[in-house]
């Protein structure tokens, strides 16, 4: 078979060159993808499927989006746009499960932020529909090889929205490239956001811009009314479900919310749970289990506590990162590092996320700091990529390098999860999509600049 | 910088009560802080690679410590009779990293109320209990610059300090470090990002106004030393009866500034912001030490070079404000190559603990080398600081503070094994993780008996009164991001 070698885009430097090229031409701000043809091998790289041992001298083949095939001894397809990766890794594009990308662009200006909806029950509300495909999050985080993630409202992150509601909405899947959202959706409804509340018997009071003591016997009662609303809208959504069932819903008003939540009470969008401390993890755990929700917990501070009852419960966690303070005072220094080590040592599958945007190219930092707290290698690895794709039903179509999955690739210098490590080419969906972005952009303007005169 | 996020100050404050409470159950910290280590007279640590910061790498190499200063640096050194042996084969020494922002070891951050509160002083309310020091420490950091926040265009005087975990608050000063004094331009002095309710807009409320406030208090500074210059020329020549002019502690420390006595370490994003303030100081004949942040300083980087003013920015925060928007990895790196002395800082008590690898992506963002990113963390803040005849790189003579970690301290992986300050082992990894066995053994014992001492026979708990009997602990006091406790320290 006669191979095409195209050496445009042989070298990281000529690629670069291209990229310039396409900025100074106007790249789109939007998806910034480059249209390039739908066959790629890329060859002579060090593979790692993570659905097996790593490939030392193999062929990569991506045709219309996919990966048409990866091994030792595969044949380059005519007409491939071939990548020499000799010397380099590649990896699958890595997967944040929470952040707020598209949702918010800068913390503190409310105009730019749309990741909390007013009001304490918006299980109606999509992520999808607010999410800016030219939003500069997207093209910074992508640069850091981070290919996909969970768009995430009423999260947290740098939200100045003060309460985050109880059900905050519905979390997106999406790609980082696109030129609409459409083109970047990998699932418009992957979790229902449940922050679970919280006993609070400290309070800020902006009007005397001090904190507030409340009795915990105070407190508690607030907890139990949020509780029992929340389980009343658990009940209502039943009935709501039901009656839709048996097509009766028509003689009543549509409740778009009650709608919504319906599928939550059917089993089949999970409840993404935000909760930390031990104490809201079990209140939690026994909710979903007494509703029958399907519960995936997110924060998990604390998980390493009620290790036991969520492996036996089967629940899957959205670890926060790994570089956050510990929770108490005496809690041990690396209590936060340890924690996925601790988690994976008793056999509860979990995802490391960054739950930010600014901060979400900081996935893979977070996830060599636990490898270097005790958690193995490839289990890092796989909770920045496989995992989080399994909790949220996505583990056929991503998270690994295997035939038949969305080519979702990066092309490394090395360890991805590691702080110097370049990424040198990467592809979204099968497109070889730039990592330009503005901050490269303001180096470089900046990096030209002439000498200023004294 | 506290003040202005009034949720998270909030918080701020409901994390100090829980500590409070916590410090009340009297559990000793992992750490031992009740008692600072001994200083064994000398201390060889041996066969590891030392990165001297100053003078390249020494593979198998070891350095020797004699009253808490470097002795010796070499491949050869023999352990002398009767010294402490640190086996290091397989580890990797670097000079204690500093940390040229930070806001651990406060008891509060922000006099908010005023524009000027230059007559307040961090050292006055330093917490040498409060537990990020020791995690501090565990993050290889021996010297932090402990500033006031940036609610004020000129805020409060701060001072430079030592992570002695476990020495009274007296002993954390670095000694002989020049104090200095906080200020802010941008959006947290004009507070853009939150207003006080029912209460008015405090002046000032934009650049130009924070440009005048700083203006006026130098100039009333400057009256004020001509008054106290005049009087002391008279006392002097011999005059008689005198009235010495009124003290003010406002605008002693900005005398202290005009007279070179006094560091002024000033908070700031935006390129046009920078100028002004050296634009500013070159009006008073002050000169500005350091730019803490200076997110846009790679903008005008021959500018700071000229004026030879220090830039101590943040590996790759961006975003969270609008003057954060331009803010850019690159920052060090490119201020770094057009010649100015940049450190990278943490503002935040986590952050503090991997400065070492906020470092490395210099090298990744701009391609600094291995010593130049280094030296973000260690020579160049003590530079800064005017420390760096004491710290921040290992040589002879130097202050034995040290940072010894299992890898390249450049990468993820690397964890901290020890860390030195004046030659004694402050933080001691395996010994930290013997201790905790114990150390929650004696938290159970406590809480049995807190637990104990709740049951009173004749109350049901919930008809207990609130003000009686400790509380249960409120859930999280945080946000469940990091980003809230970013915002606690940051911005």
């Amino acid at each position: 078979m006669k191979k095409k070698k195209v050496t445009r885009f042989s070298s990281p430097l000529y690629f670069f060159n291209f990229l310039c090229l396409v900025c100074l031409f106007g790249a789109p701000a939007a998806g910034a993808q480059i249209q390039a043809p739908s066959v790629y091998a890329i060859t002579h790289a060090k593979i790692f499927t993570l659905a097996g041992s790593p490939i030392a001298d193999g062929t990569l083949v991506i045709r219309d989006g996919k990966i048409a095939a990866v091994g030792a001894a595969v044949e380059v397809p005519a007409g491939a746009q071939i990548i020499d990766a000799k010397g380099l890794e590649v990896y699958p594009g890595l997967f944040d499960a929470v952040t707020q990308m598209g949702l918010s662009e800068i913390g503190a200006v409310g105009a730019t932020v749309d990741a909390t909806e007013a009001g304490s029950y918006n299980p109606d509300v999509v992520a999808a529909s607010a999410i800016s495909p030219s939003s500069e999050h997207l093209a910074v985080t992508r640069a850091s090889g981070i290919t996909e993630v969970l768009a995430v409202p009423a999260s947290g992150g740098f939200d100045f929205g003060g309460s985050r509601g109880t059900l905050g909405g519905q979390a997106s899947a999406i790609h980082l490239a696109g030129w609409n959202v459409e083109e970047m959706l990998i699932k418009k409804s992957a979790a229902l956001v449940l922050n679970w509340p919280q006993i609070q018997t400290q309070t800020f009071d902006f009007s005397t811009f001090s904190r507030k003591e409340k009795p915990y016997s105070e407190a508690k009662q607030e907890y139990d009314k949020q509780v029992n609303e929340l389980t009343d809208w658990i009940d209502r959504a039943r009935h709501y479900a039901q009656a839709m069932d048996k097509g009766s819903v028509s003689k009543y008003d549509r409740d778009l919310k009650l709608e919504a939540l319906a599928s939550v009470v059917r089993g089949q969008l999970p409840v993404l749970v935000f909760a930390n401390r031990a104490r809201d993890i079990r209140s939690a755990i026994e909710f979903c289990d007494k509703q029958k929700l399907k519960m995936i917990l997110a924060g998990g501070a604390e998980a390493y506590k009620v290790k036991d009852l969520l492996r036996s419960k089967d629940i899957p966690v959205i670890l926060r990162p790994v570089l956050s303070s510990p929770s108490d005072e005496d809690d041990p220094y690396d209590r936060e590092l340890t924690e996925p080590a601790e988690l994976a040592a008793a056999g509860v599958k979990f995802a490391i996320a960054s739950f930010d945007n600014s901060f979400a190219r900081r996935l893979g930092q977070n996830a060599a700091n636990a490898v270097a707290h005790g958690l193995s290698y490839d289990e890092a690895l796989r909770a920045v990529t496989i995992h989080p794709a399994q909790i949220f039903g996505l583990g056929s179509q991503i998270g690994t390098l295997e035939q038949g999955k969305i080519a979702n690739i990066l092309v490394t210098n090395g360890d991805p999860l590691e702080l110097t490590t370049e990424v040198k080419y990467l592809f979204i969906k099968g497109q070889l999509t730039s990592t330009e972005n503005r901050h490269h952009q303001l180096y470089k303007k900046y990096a030209e600049r002439p000498k200023a005169p004294n | 910088m506290r003040i202005l996020f009034p949720v998270h100050a909030g918080r701020a404050r409901i994390a100090f009560v829980l500590l409070l409470l916590l410090s009340a159950f009297c559990l000793a910290p992992s750490g031992d802080a009740a008692t600072p280590p001994d200083a064994p007279a000398v201390i060889l640590i041996q066969n590891a690679t030392v990165m001297t910061v100053a003078h390249g790498t020494i593979e198998h190499g070891s350095i020797l410590i004699k009253d808490g200063k470097i002795a010796e640096v070499g491949q050869t050194i023999k352990a002398p009779a009767g010294a402490q042996v640190i086996e290091a084969s397989g580890q990797f020494v670097i000079p204690g990293i500093i940390d040229c922002h930070s806001h651990i070891a406060a008891e509060a951050i922000n006099e908010g109320s005023v524009s000027v509160s230059s007559m307040v002083n961090m050292e006055e309310v330093l917490d040498p209990e409060d537990i990020n020091i020791y995690r501090d420490l565990a993050g290889g950091v021996t010297s932090a610059n402990i500033l006031h926040g940036s609610a004020n265009s000129i805020g409060g005087q701060t001072l430079v300090i030592k992570l002695r975990w476990g020495q009274p608050a007296a002993k954390l000063a670095f000694e002989g470090a020049l104090p200095g004094i906080k200020f802010a331009l941008g959006e947290n002095p004009k507070r853009s990002n939150f207003s006080v309710p029912g209460q008015p807009r405090r002046y000032p409320a934009t650049r130009m106004g924070v440009e005048e406030t700083i203006r006026a208090a130098f100039s009333e500074a400057r009256d004020y030393k001509k008054t106290w210059d005049d009087y002391r020329k008279r006392v002097a020549a011999g005059e008689k009866n005198l009235i010495a002019p009124r003290r003010d502690l406002k605008l002693e420390p900005l005398v202290e500034v005009l007279e070179g006595k006094r560091y002024v370490h000033s908070h700031c994003y935006r390129e046009d912001e920078i100028l002004m303030l050296l634009r500013l100081a070159k009006e008073f004949g002050f000169k500005v030490r350091t730019l803490q942040h200076v997110l846009e300083g790679y903008k005008v980087a021959d500018e700071l070079a000229a004026a030879g003013v220090g830039a101590s920015t943040f590996s790759d925060w961006w975003a969270y404000k609008v003057e954060a928007y331009d803010a850019i990895p690159y920052n060090a790196a490119l201020m770094t190559r057009r010649g100015v002395i940049v450190s990278i800082n943490s503002d935040d008590a986590e952050e503090a603990t991997h400065l070492n690898q906020e470092a490395a992506k210099s090298m990744k963002y701009g391609g600094l080398s291995h010593d130049e990113a280094l030296k973000l963390v260690t020579l160049n803040p003590a530079m800064q600081l005017g420390i760096d005849k004491r710290v921040g790189s290992i040589e002879v003579g130097k202050d034995a503070d040290l940072a010894i970690y299992n890898h390249d301290p450049l990468s993820a992986y690397a964890v901290v094994q020890k860390t030195l300050i004046d030659g004694r082992v402050y933080f001691d990894r395996e010994k930290d993780i013997a201790n905790r066995a114990e150390i929650e053994k004696e938290k159970k014992t406590l809480t049995d008996k807190l637990k104990k001492s709740e049951k009173k026979p004749e109350q049901k708990p919930e008809e207990k009164k609130p003000e009686q009997g400790p509380k249960p602990p409120a859930a999280s006091p945080r946000p469940t991001a990091q980003a809230g406790a970013r915002l606690g320290g940051a911005l």
